[in-house]
């Protein structure tokens, strides 16, 4: 810890305002401290009552009043296979190229990074929209695992693609130019040194975005739709994890219990995710450290 | 080329310095070209960096090349192996043959030239592999498909930079824990298993400490006659200690410029130039 407290004596210089800040920045700190902490204990303490092994397999009865949330684990599953399956290839070849292929301060690439930060603050009904005209009505999937998943894709794509080209772009020049004067090809030096290397950083940010899908429910409401059933194909409906909580909470009398079950197990899968991620990150940044 | 008559190497002898094997063995003293460089100028983003080089690097004998920072002597080396390739905006122009063949020509292999041409660098760089990896992965990706082969070579390499005692027992292990010294020779291995005829070396001891520069310089004593070797260093007493032949860069209307080169001998004890003189006695740069 570098000691600043010197400046910080001759900015603040009266004492009492130095403790006034003192004590805002950790009330600050506490109040989000607590929120945090009774949304979670408040999900976990009303969503632990409903959750039982069954609850996890079973199929929703009563317009999901009763029962469990089988059926919609695996839609949402299959949801997540699919927004994943096709972005993290899209994304990692989009973000090779714009690391190791475009000439950095091309015209192209700017176009590119701008595009980039657009897509990415997009807000996701919007993509819901987009995704529904795209995918459901142009290319006829209709209300469909497959739809909802393409969109999810579409959606994180941004996101992956800029932490894919961030870990990228961390990899020291020494081991392309070690790599080219080996007489390496660009593709080898890329696909055999470059990418391990760049590996725990490309994981994390897939990590990050499988998080940001498991969590989404604008965009799927108009793609996958609402259908609770044990899906038979990918172009069949599929009821998302999160979009199950909205329907129980917003429109169906007396589901509270099982929406309140439904949030811990996203919750709990949310948190094992950004974990995940977050030791990836960490373990990135010790072996930066050490190397 | 004339060589120095050897009654001022032995006047040299008090302060340790000669170039021994250059006067006294005839496999690199025959100054026969490997690389010959005509008209070289290299500018990044349009300023110039290196103008009107010409200079012939003899085979089997080390070149060192000597002057201030930022005279060019890096931007040389790696227009050498084409490596200024790699750097966006750089534009090399004049004629570099290897081998007798123009590396710049319409149907050279880049990869090829580079397999011929090793390259050291300064800072150590092995891949965040394992030992056994940094040197067969460059193995595999020319082709070299007997794995018996490759373990040979492998072998052979590091027995080479005298490294194969020391890890012979740990392959697998990441070459990023090796010590400075031991990567350093490692990178030299890993040029060495691709059987290149030429390696440039880039300050290849100025970031060890001196016991493993001392090591490192040993090797490269020991390539001399097999290996033609071109070395950049700051070390004007290793360059002395070394080389065979010397090359003075400096810095002339703002871009590098080849001032002097000869043997490594004549260059330090009877130079041509002023500003080799000023340079080599310390008096400047
Ligand atoms: N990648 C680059 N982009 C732009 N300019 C460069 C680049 N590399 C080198 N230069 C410039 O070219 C000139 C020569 O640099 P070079 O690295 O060849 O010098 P050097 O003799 O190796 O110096 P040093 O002894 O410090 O290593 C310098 O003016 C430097 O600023
Ligand atoms: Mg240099």
């Amino acid at each position: 810890m570098p000691d600043f407290s010197s400046v910080r004596r001759r900015i603040f210089a009266p004492q009492a305002r130095d403790g006034a800040l003192r004590m805002a920045i950790w009330a600050a700190a506490g109040i989000l401290f607590a929120c945090a902490a009774w949304l979670m204990l408040d999900v976990a303490v009303r969503g632990a009552a409903g959750l039982d092994w069954r609850f996890l397999v079973d199929e929703p009865a009563r317009a999901g009043r009763a029962g469990g949330i089988g059926p919609i684990l695996v839609s949402t599953g299959l949801i997540l296979a699919v927004a994943i399956a096709v972005a993290a290839p899209l994304g990692l070849a989009a973000a090779i190229f714009l690391a190791e292929f475009l000439p950095s301060g091309s015209r192209f690439a700017a176009w590119t990074s701008i595009s980039l930060d657009v897509l990415a603050g997009i807000p996701s009904i919007v993509f819901g929209l987009f995704g529904n005209a795209f995918f459901s009505v142009w290319l006829g999937m209709g209300f469909s695992i497959l739809s909802g998943g393409l969109t999810l894709a579409c959606m994180i794509l941004p996101l992956l693609i800029r932490t894919a080209e961030h870990g990228l772009r961390m990899v020291p020049d020494e081991w392309r130019h070690g790599a080219a004067a080996l007489g390496m090809s660009r593709f080898s030096s890329v696909w055999r040194i470059v990418l391990p290397a760049a590996g725990p950083a490309v994981t994390a940010g897939l990590l990050l975005g499988l998080g940001r899908a498991t969590a989404e429910t604008a965009a799927l409401v108009f793609t996958s739709g609402y259908v609770d059933r044990m899906p038979s194909s990918l172009l069949d409906s599929g009821r998302a994890l999160s979009l199950h909580i909205y329907d129980l909470a917003m429109n169906v009398a007396g589901g509270d219990r099982n929406a309140y079950a439904s949030a811990l197990v996203l919750l709990l899968f949310l948190i094992v995710v950004n974990g995940l991620a977050m030791s990836f990150s960490d373990y990135l940044l010790r072996k930066r450290i050490a190397a | 080329m004339t060589l120095g008559p050897k009654d001022e190497a032995a006047g040299e002898g008090a302060a340790g310095y000669t170039v021994g094997p250059m006067l006294a063995g005839p496999e690199c003293c025959t100054p026969e070209p490997v690389i010959g460089v005509r008209g070289l100028a290299v500018s990044y983003a349009g300023v110039p960096a290196l103008k009107h080089v010409d200079l012939d690097i003899y085979k089997g004998c080390v070149t060192a090349l000597i002057g201030p920072s930022g005279c060019g002597k890096s931007t040389f080396l790696s227009s050498l192996n084409r490596l200024t390739d790699l750097v966006a905006g750089c534009r090399v122009a004049g004629r570099i043959e290897v081998d007798g063949v123009d590396i710049h020509g319409p149907d050279v292999d880049v990869q090829a030239l580079r397999r011929k041409v090793g390259m050291i660098f300064q800072k150590p760089n092995p891949f965040p592999l394992s030992i056994h990896r940094n040197l067969d992965m460059p193995l595999r990706e020319h082709g070299v498909r007997s794995r018996d082969e490759r373990e040979s070579r492998i072998r052979a390499a590091l027995s080479d930079v005298g490294l194969w005692e020391e890890v012979a027992d740990r392959l697998d292990e990441p070459a990023l824990s090796l010590s400075g010294g031991q990567q350093q020779r490692l990178c030299i291995a890993r040029a060495l298993v691709l059987q290149p005829s030429i390696l440039l070396m880039d300050e290849p001891c100025s970031a060890l400490d001196p016991l493993s520069a001392e090591t490192v310089e040993k090797m490269i004593v020991g390539l001399r006659g097999r290996y033609t070797v071109v070395v950049v260093t700051h070390n004007l007493a290793q360059a002395r200690r070394i080389a065979n032949f010397a090359a003075f860069f400096w810095v002339r209307d703002r871009a590098g410029a080849l001032i002097e080169f000869d043997t490594c001998q004549r260059l330090f004890e009877a130079p041509a130039h002023d500003l080799t003189a000023a340079y080599v006695t310390g008096r400047s740069g």
